[in-house]
């Protein structure tokens, strides 16, 4: 390959030319730049191994979840999203890892995990906000709890968030978990966003040789080129659903039990290649057994 | 053989183990009843520079590089303990001689610890490790050791047969120092000697037997055989308790929790390094501050209680996960847990006290799961309790109740993977728990999403329209987003419970199904009837 730079310099406006190789071997003798590795030579990572997660469906799509990198789980309000995550936990903790939740709006109902088969003694649940909610209840005094505040409620988003990168900078940190979950679906998307990428190439990396899989639960994709594994969580649409009641008053199993959830595959970073895009599974309610 | 361990200028020394700082410069321990306080102890630096026992504080004050120091009964206890682990880590037979001395049989440690030599040196680099300056004497029987520690400085070996000639150099002082009942009987007795000229311990050794028998009785004769070093007899063994405790009376409170850290060090370090010599490591530690008496009307968020001089005493127990021994790790706990529970008052005292366990001796299997360490845990749910507060950071644990949502957050403590082995010898053949081995056996078992409920904490004020017995409408009053028809209803389940207690409850539970952009979104609704109100306890998800 013949490569020739050109460059001009202020005094002579007449471009000079020099073939690279020259030069390229100058470059290289200077010590710092001859410890940098050529991209055409860089070590080929080996494919993450993967970890089930919970639903069989599921993993005929992705795999399971790959260990050692961020997986994304997002989705509207009851479409399945925490049914997913619980089925995850359940699994890992019940094959004796350690887990951790961290959860941004305090939202687990411990009731539930225990029914989607969570060992709840191997799941750290650490509950963020706590320095929020004093500020919330001074709020509602003063507005006598008719209306919101933005700029409040936005500032307490934004501490809990501080508190969620806070805690699992730590727990990447201390090593040994098999799954942190950050569970962030109930943060409006606004705030979410204002999450630095930054962060999540620093939790990439912090995990990167590490058997532990992050994964991050969320109303959008914020995690951008730092996720490995990006599914979207949907559940049935109102049409289809209603064809399925009977009448106007359904009974509690017909709402609850059985609600389909789609899972699409919408980025994956294997090379592993799934034989289609999307899934559908049903999810079962908790008493249902 | 037997080794005594000697520690001069005890009070001086008990002072400067928690500030080694000063040993580089002059100390005089002081005391008695202010302002008569006289100086009881010296370290050689004070001595060389002509302080003099007895001297009193106002001689004392206009000495610009000297330090005064008031004797601390505590530090002397905690650094009397730490001579007889020390010893105790060496021999399983000691004797507890003075508060400043203990002794050691050594027979039978050859094999294990080396030549005497050795273990005499050995014995002095443990001394030294828990910052005490002390001789180091071996002997073929404990008071000719003894009294080789009170006279010769540093490490001494006495081979046997040779007692007499090396105790021959030292003065008589030590003999009458170590072995007469009282002072003013070693002044009698040093009186009697002197008259004779007789000041080393060679020449009283030297003198014929029946005249000193004739002229001193036989308490002359003992001494005598003690000069020769020709006395031997069985040691009275004594067992130290198993308590790990340091005490630090402060001369000027202290207030700011940075200056508290490096003494908490210095005591950890103390603490660690005698749980070391006896093999063993903390399982839980207790804090315990001395404050001075508060201020009218402070309160205070922990345990305290006051003391009969009107001192307060804070006390803060750390449970540890398991037994650890590291210095660092216990000084950021506690550290960490000073700064979510300040004192709140000056400290005029610190104790520290370990609760020994024997340590954790793990075997990590090639095939066990990933499993945090649980000393870097520990440290790690501190830290994040700090950030996020306590009592929100741990396991949760499902209450035997019918009320909805009782659980509680217990301490993270989970338990540690085992290996395949260990597991069948415990279940006496059954290799793994019902969970694991549903898991394994039959992976499709638990295969599926349950549908979960995502809580409101606290749950939101709602305004709900009934309409012909059930929910038609719902308007959230804190959230804007959360309000519109209701589609599909579910309910009404009502439970209530605990009618004989205060806090009773009854409550009408409805799910609800909304329209939202992307489907529907399900509700769940609960009317407190004792109240009356309505909330949105949560969405399933």
């Amino acid at each position: 390959m013949s490569a020739f730079l050109v460059l001009s310099t202020p005094a002579l406006s007449r471009p000079f030319i020099f073939a690279a190789q020259p030069l390229l071997k100058k470059l290289g003798s200077v010590p710092k730049l001859a410890q940098v590795t050529p991209a055409s030579q860089l070590e080929v990572r080996p494919a993450p191994e993967m970890v089930s997660s919970g639903i069989a469906a599921l993993d005929g799509l992705t795999g399971g979840w790959p260990r050692g990198c961020v997986g994304e789980i997002f989705g509207p309000v009851s479409s399945g999203r925490t049914g997913v995550v619980l089925a995850a936990l359940a699994r890992s903790t019940q094959s004796g890892e350690v887990c951790a939740l961290v959860d941004a709006g305090d939202t687990l109902d411990p009731a539930s995990a225990a029914a989607a088969g969570v060992d709840l003694g191997k799941l750290l649940w650490v509950r963020c906000g706590k320095a929020v909610l004093s500020a919330r209840g001074k709020q509602m005094d003063c507005r006598n709890g008719d209306e919101l505040d933005i700029a409040a409620e936005r500032r307490r988003w934004e501490l809990r968030l501080e508190q969620v990168l806070k805690v699992t900078d730590l727990l990447l940190q201390s090593n040994g978990f098999g799954m942190i979950v950050l569970d962030l679906g109930d943060i409006p998307v606004r705030n979410a966003r204002q999450i630095p990428l930054a962060s999540w190439f620093r939790f990439r990396r912090a995990i990167e040789r590490t058997p532990t899989v992050l994964l991050v639960v969320e109303q959008q994709p914020i995690a951008g080129s730092c996720s490995s594994v990006l599914v979207k969580v949907s559940g049935k649409k109102l049409s289809a659903v209603s064809s399925h009641l009977s009448g106007n008053r359904p009974t509690h199993t017909e709402l609850l039990d059985k609600t389909e959830i789609t899972a699409e595959l919408l980025r994956s970073r294997l090379e592993r290649k799934p034989p289609q895009s999307a899934v559908s599974f049903a999810s079962r309610a908790k008493w249902a057994g | 053989m037997f080794a005594c361990i000697y520690i001069p200028d005890f009070p001086a020394e008990a002072i400067i183990r928690f500030d080694p700082e000063l040993r580089t410069r002059c100390v005089a321990v002081l005391a008695g009843r202010p302002p008569l306080e006289k100086v009881i102890a010296l370290n050689d630096k004070a001595r060389q520079s002509g302080v003099e026992i007895g001297a009193t504080r106002a001689q004392l004050e206009a000495w610009g590089e000297l330090v005064l120091r008031t004797r601390s009964q505590a530090q002397e206890d905690s650094a009397h303990a730490a001579l007889l682990d020390c010893a105790q880590s060496f021999s399983p037979e000691i004797e507890d001689t003075a508060e400043n001395t203990a002794l050691l049989n050594l027979a039978g440690l050859e094999p294990l610890f080396g030549p005497v030599s050795k273990i005499a040196r050995d014995l002095a680099h443990r001394i030294s490790k828990m910052e005490l300056e002390a001789n180091v004497a071996v002997a073929s029987n404990p008071d000719a050791a003894l009294l080789a520690a009170r006279g010769f400085s540093g490490v001494t070996l006495i081979a046997e047969g040779h007692e007499a000639e090396r105790l021959g150099d030292l003065p008589v002082d030590v003999l009458l120092e170590s072995f007469a009942s009282d002072a003013q009987e070693a002044a009698r007795w040093l009186e009697t000697l002197d008259r004779w000229g007789i000041r080393k311990l060679r020449a009283l050794a030297s003198l014929p037997e029946v005249p000193l028998s004739e002229r001193l009785g036989q308490q002359g004769i003992r001494l005598q055989k003690l000069a020769r070093g020709a006395i031997t007899r069985n040691l009275r063994s004594f067992e130290p308790p198993l308590v790990f405790a340091e005490c630090v009376q402060l001369e000027d409170p202290i207030v700011l929790l940075e200056p508290l850290a490096f003494l908490l060090n210095r005591m950890l370090e103390q603490v660690c390094v005698r749980l070391g010599a006896r093999a063993l490591a903390a399982q839980e530690l207790r804090l315990q501050l001395e404050l001075e008496p508060c201020a009218q009307g402070r309160k205070f968020d922990v345990p305290a209680a006051d003391d009969q001089h009107g001192h307060v005493r804070f006390t803060r127990t750390l449970r540890l996960p398991v037994p650890m021994l590291d210095v660092k790790m216990f000084l950021k706990l506690l550290q960490l847990d000073l700064q979510a529970h300040p004192p709140g008052a000056p400290i005029v005292k610190i104790y520290i006290s370990a609760e020994p366990a024997r340590p954790r001796a793990t075997q990590s299997g090639l095939f066990l799961p990933p499993f945090p360490e649980p000393e870097k845990l520990e440290l790690t749910l501190a830290r994040i309790a700090g950030i996020v507060g306590e009592g929100r950071v741990g396991s949760a644990e499902l209450l035997d109740t019918h009320r909805a949502g009782a659980f509680e957050v217990r301490r993270f403590a989970p338990a540690q993977p085992e290996t395949k082995s260990a597991t069948r010898k415990k279940n006496g053949g059954v290799p793994k728990d019902d969970n694991t081995r549903q898991v394994e056996e039959n992976p499709q078992a638990t295969m599926s999403a349950v549908l979960a409920l995502r809580v409101f904490r606290p749950p939101l004020r709602a305004v709900l329209t009934m309409r012909e017995g059930k929910p038609v409408r719902l308007r959230c009053l804190q959230r804007e987003d959360i309000a519109g028809e209701i589609v599909w209803t579910a309910g009404p389940w009502r439970s209530s419970g605990d009618w004989s207690e205060q806090e009773g409850w009854s409550r009408e539970e409805w799910d609800i199904a909304m329209p939202a952009e992307d489907g529907f979104v399900l509700y769940r609704v609960v009317q407190d009837k004792l109240q009356g109100k309505w909330f949105v306890e949560g969405t399933y998800d």
